[in-house]
């Protein structure tokens, strides 16, 4: 085969990115969703054979369908709840902090980043304990995954609306517009794009997180991310788990699949 | 009354006066040209008119009624920026549109109106596209309807052909001077461009470190500068220092060149307005003795650039047309001379 200059160079430069990916994510991502369609897990002895009980349990079976509901709908509060705290902040840091404030109040919202996030959760156990008292419910899931993921929504917020021109928005106002009109005019619809990036960097690993709900959420903790994990870890079901897993990606997808002509649209606009 | 007042206006930041003691006047439906070079304060005396900045001191008013505690969203402007600023997520009918709709004027007027403004700035049928499929002269245009549709009580323009190219900016500079008398609206625009200045003002003013230096007609601030550093930022000028003596300039030599004008210690003389001649002879009026350091060829005119003994570093800079098609040789020695009556006394 006669590869062109430029054709090795792309590869040579992308090779192992995508054998490194290959390797350590699509193939034990690929047994897994082999495992899915098993009666038991072939590393357990036992033998196995094909079936689709464990997709038909998610719908049939009420546990799994309600707690994926649950999962979905603290996606969502979490989600919203990231927006709302983060999005002024991001606004405050883009167009109003100047120079070395800027930089300051960015470290203290990567700090949490810098230390692990188990111990983190762990840490919140003794304050949602002493002295809010709610530990083991739902706000404190809540509470935790927000800390956990605000972070993200400010940052991507930040860069979407640091890239609108100040101009744009020195122009809405030349032209008539009050304040509270420019933000909604301008300035939110051109930072689309950043809260977008948000909802997807939040929703999807708020539905499947596990170690949150676990940790701070006692009996409120039963939701999807938990029960697939306890698939794995205590039931040691793994065919179930899994089953469970690419349907909630399922799930996923659709929803992406059904948003993107919108965004699309929106985005070619920005 | 005019339309736009600044009165002793001053502003600072920190130890740097961006505006200092500023105070001009600005006619209704004049095309106004604040001149000056980069971080001299003109940006910062349109933004502030715009409301953009608070001047530390004096007041601004339009139509006789001071604005200071008027928000920009209030103050009835229109403003061009050098990038235009369009909105990117708005169709060109839209952002043509906009300052009408944020004052909530029904859907069809708007759209009458936008149609008026399209065929005014010659874009009619591109109403549905975006910014970014426009070029940038069109681009331009939808800046320029856009912010006349709202009929602002003034027209403020930051560089408005700042991001086009030569010959671009030359077409544009047409269409804006139509543009602007069509409309009638009083227009504050800033440039460092000299030529855009002189071309498009009724006015101009020559700011420098934020202190207004003349505010003339163009014509008069080429011909009748008020100071060395408004003669050398509008065009070229050969500059004489010298002692005030009776019928005009005394140089360091001794040597006196009759003024127009009883001079101060500086006088200018225009390139253009030099005569080269080959040989040293003396002639009638001003003249001087010198020998060619260079000369260039343009067509249509040369350059010469001839060194004098009293002006000793400071070559004479002679623009002379191109009457015969023969250029004087480097090297030759010349007499320049001059009238008295294009010897303009300035500041020094």
């Amino acid at each position: 085969m006669a590869f062109t200059r430029h054709t090795r160079t792309v590869l040579a430069l992308t090779a192992p990115a995508y054998l490194w990916l290959t390797a350590t994510v699509l193939l034990p991502l690929a047994a897994m969703f082999y495992f899915s369609f098993l009666t038991a897990s072939p590393l357990g002895g036992k033998e196995v054979r094909f079936t689709l009980q464990h997709y038909a349990d998610f719908f049939t079976k009420e546990i799994y369908w309600y707690n994926a509901w649950r999962s979905v709908e603290l996606g969502l509060y979490v989600t919203a709840i990231c927006l709302i705290v983060g999005y002024p902040a991001a606004l405050g840091l883009a167009k109003y902090v100047k120079g070395r404030w800027r930089e300051a109040i960015f470290l203290l919202i990567i700090l949490p980043f810098w230390s692990n996030a188990l111990v983190r959760t762990f840490s919140w156990t003794m304050v949602l304990r002493e002295p809010f008292n709610i530990l083991f419910s739902y706000p404190a899931i809540v509470i935790g995954l927000v800390h956990a993921y605000l972070p993200y929504a400010i940052l991507t917020c930040y860069i979407s609306l640091q890239a609108i021109d100040d101009s744009l928005i020195e122009a809405g106002r030349s032209l008539g517009a009050t304040p509270a009109q420019t933000f909604r005019r301008i300035t939110l619809p051109l930072s689309l794009p950043g809260v977008l990036a948000a909802i997807f960097l939040i929703f999807v690993p708020v539905i499947g997180s596990f170690m949150e709900p676990r940790i701070l959420g006692g009996k409120d903790a039963i939701m999807l991310g938990p029960i697939i994990e306890g698939q794995f870890i205590t039931a040691f079901n793994w065919p179930l788990g899994a089953a469970l897993s690419f349907t909630m990606l399922g799930m996923v997808l659709l929803v992406l699949l059904v948003v993107m002509p919108f965004l699309n649209r929106q985005m070619a606009r920005a | 009354m005019s339309r736009v007042d600044i009165q002793h206006v001053s502003k600072r930041y920190g130890a740097f006066a961006a505006l200092d003691d500023v105070t001009i006047a600005f006619n209704d439906g004049e095309f106004f040209g604040l001149l000056g070079p980069s971080g001299s304060g003109k940006t910062t005396l349109l933004r502030s008119i715009a409301g953009f900045i608070a001047p530390d001191q004096g007041s601004i008013l339009f139509d006789g009624e001071p604005v200071e505690s008027v928000p920009v969203h209030r103050r009835a402007i229109g403003m061009v920026f050098q990038s235009y600023a369009l909105f990117p997520h708005l169709t060109i009918e839209e952002n043509i549109g906009f300052g009408l709709d944020v004052r909530s004027v029904p859907r069809e007027d708007i759209r009458k109106r936008v149609a008026e403004m399209l065929s005014l700035v010659r874009l009619s049928g591109l109403a549905a596209r975006y910014p970014k499929q426009l070029s940038g002269g069109q681009q331009q245009r939808v800046a320029l309807a856009r912010a006349l549709i709202t009929r602002p009580k003034v027209l403020l323009l930051d560089e408005p052909l700042g991001a086009l190219d030569r010959r671009l900016r030359q077409e544009m500079q047409v269409e804006l001077k139509d543009i602007q008398r069509e409309s009638g609206v009083t227009a504050i625009f800033v440039t460092h461009d000299q030529e855009e200045a002189l071309t498009l003002s009724d006015r101009i003013a020559i700011i420098d470190q934020g202190k207004l230096i003349q505010v003339d007609a163009p014509q008069t601030v080429y011909e009748r500068p008020a100071n060395i550093f408004a003669a050398n930022f509008l065009g070229d000028a050969n500059v004489f220092r010298g002692t005030p003596a009776k019928s005009g300039l005394k140089l360091a030599d001794g040597t006196v060149i009759a003024t127009l004008k009883p001079s101060t210690g500086a006088a200018i003389v225009r390139p253009e307005k030099l005569r080269v001649a080959s040989g040293r002879k003396k002639s009638a009026g001003n003249s001087l003795t010198g020998e060619i350091t260079q000369a260039i060829y343009s067509g249509a005119s040369v350059t010469y650039r001839i060194h004098t003994k009293v002006l000793g570093d400071m070559p004479l800079l002679a623009f002379i047309q191109n009457q015969t098609g023969e250029v004087l040789d480097t090297g030759a020695a010349v007499t320049v001379s001059w009238d008295k009556e294009q010897t303009i006394p300035v500041e020094a």
